[in-house]
């Protein structure tokens, strides 16, 4: 099925009907989702700041998919030379570090209520920071080479290496993170959850999912498209 | 064996030639030293709890230098595709191309890193695990940054590049290096520390080769 769909012709076929469908479902759960979060009520500790939460972590949790899927895209890419797979790793790139970036936003707007303090350098926070640095390095050095198919290339190898690398650098900050003497402010994070904040949390999470989904298919769907313009104006002055 | 020890002769003469590469580093890194009491202060209080970090950072700052001259030259001038064609398989190449950046840069900057510590207030009687840590660090950064080098082949913005694709990788042995400082500091063993460390290394010395073979060939196209 997955393998099926490899074909970009067919890609291109059953996506076709899927995009008003994925994009009309996040458009819907991000409203849900946003409705949810005003109504919640305030939590007795962190008050109305908790509603930054429905935001930040939903964003964190896609900003560490998105690696995982670039990564696996490349993997892919670089074994079965497929360029449906590079599409779907350059298409992962943005939307992730955008996240990534959101995520470390809105956590340091939490923060400086909550922890009284903008950063404050945690073992999570830490990785996060470091997690963006891949989306960096990978945009980077994917802009840098002019040849797009060497390009892509060696932006698989390096999404490959980032994949391998991420378990070990959060390994690392977490092993670096207990030998600090950990902030105590951390401490005072809130008590589990309530079901009237988990409601909100658990749409926006699947709405922010969604939302991925459409970007990351409309992106790749672009891409077929770009190339296949490229192909035909390539054809075009041959045959002029 | 002839054309390996032939190659890493090269490389080392390369590395050596031409406006001594390693005391470049050298002076490099303790350039890098000095400016820290000066942006942050010369207080011993300040600096003390910081030196064996500090010397870390200089260290991995210090070993992206000439990594760019790495393969990027070699690329330039043809002679990396004769090398692809020589009997030595590319991954070979790139592990000795590595080793001998160790050799050249990182030997003399690990010998360098107990110096530049304890000028920054470190405890003298850390100088061997300083020096020890530091080789094994290097190590690992040397096989990272090439790495990095031979993914950023043929783009044209090489050095900061590099720097951008190498300096997220090399957090681990920072942390584990500076970790084993620390760890010593607080009279705890520095032997887990540098057992992370080693087994960074290792990780990086096997399998950099393979991934960076690959982005070679690539860039050969």
């Amino acid at each position: 099925m997955v393998f099926g769909l490899a074909n970009p012709d067919r890609f291109m076929r059953f996506t076709r009907p899927l995009m008003p469908v994925v994009w009309a479902l996040a458009v819907v759960l991000l409203l849900a989702g946003t409705w949810l979060s005003f109504t919640a009520p305030e939590d007795y500790q962190q008050l109305d700041t908790v509603r930054i939460m429905f935001v930040h972590v939903p964003a964190a949790w896609l900003g560490l998919f998105a690696y995982v899927a670039l990564g696996v895209s490349s993997f892919f890419a670089l074994v079965f030379r497929h360029p449906l797979a590079d599409a779907a790793a350059r298409a992962a790139a943005l939307p992730g570090a955008v996240f990534t970036a959101l995520a470390l936003a809105t956590g340091s707007l939490w923060g400086k209520p909550m922890w009284g303090a903008w950063w404050v350098w945690d073992a999570r926070l830490t990785s996060v920071v470091v997690l963006f640095l891949f989306y960096v390095a990978y945009m980077a050095l994917r802009a840098a080479i002019d040849d797009e198919q060497k390009a892509a290339r060696a932006a698989a190898v390096l999404g490959l290496v980032g994949l391998v690398n991420l378990p070990i650098v959060k390994f690392s900050v977490d092993w670096w993170n207990t030998l600090h003497q950990p902030a105590s402010l951390l401490r005072a994070e809130g008590p589990s959850m309530t079901a009237a904040h988990l409601a909100p949390l658990l749409v926006m999470g699947l709405a922010y999912t969604v939302l991925f989904t459409a970007l990351w298919l409309t992106d790749i769907r672009t891409e077929v498209r770009r190339r296949r313009v490229l192909s035909l104006r390539a054809r075009a002055v041959q045959e002029a | 064996m002839t054309a390996l020890r032939a190659l890493l002769k090269r490389e080392l003469s390369l590395a050596w030639g031409g406006g001594g590469g390693p005391l470049l580093a050298c002076g490099f890194f303790l350039a890098l030293t000095a400016i820290v009491p000066l942006a942050a202060g010369g207080d011993p209080r300040v600096l003390q709890p910081v030196a064996g970090g500090i010397a870390w950072v200089a260290l991995a700052l210090a070993s992206l230098l000439s990594l760019e001259r790495l393969f990027e030259r070699d690329f330039e001038d043809g002679a990396l595709d004769l090398l692809a064609l020589g009997p030595l398989p590319l991954e070979a190449v790139f592990a000795v191309k590595a080793l001998a950046q160790w050799l050249a840069i990182g030997l003399p900057l690990a010998l360098a890193a107990p110096v530049a510590a304890i000028a920054l207030g470190a405890d003298p009687g850390q100088a061997p695990l300083i020096l020890g840590s530091a080789l094994l660090g290097s190590l690992g950064f040397a096989f990272t940054g090439a790495l990095g080098a031979a993914l950023a082949l043929g783009s044209k913005r090489g050095g900061l590049l590099i720097a951008v694709v190498v300096l997220p990788l090399l957090i681990p042995p920072v942390i584990f290096g500076a970790g084993a400082l620390e760890q010593a500091l607080t009279g705890l063993s520095p032997w887990p520390a540098l057992a992370l460390l080693g087994a960074y290394a290792l990780f990086a010395a096997a399998l950099s080769p393979v991934a960076g073979a690959a982005a070679v060939r690539n860039a050969q196209g």
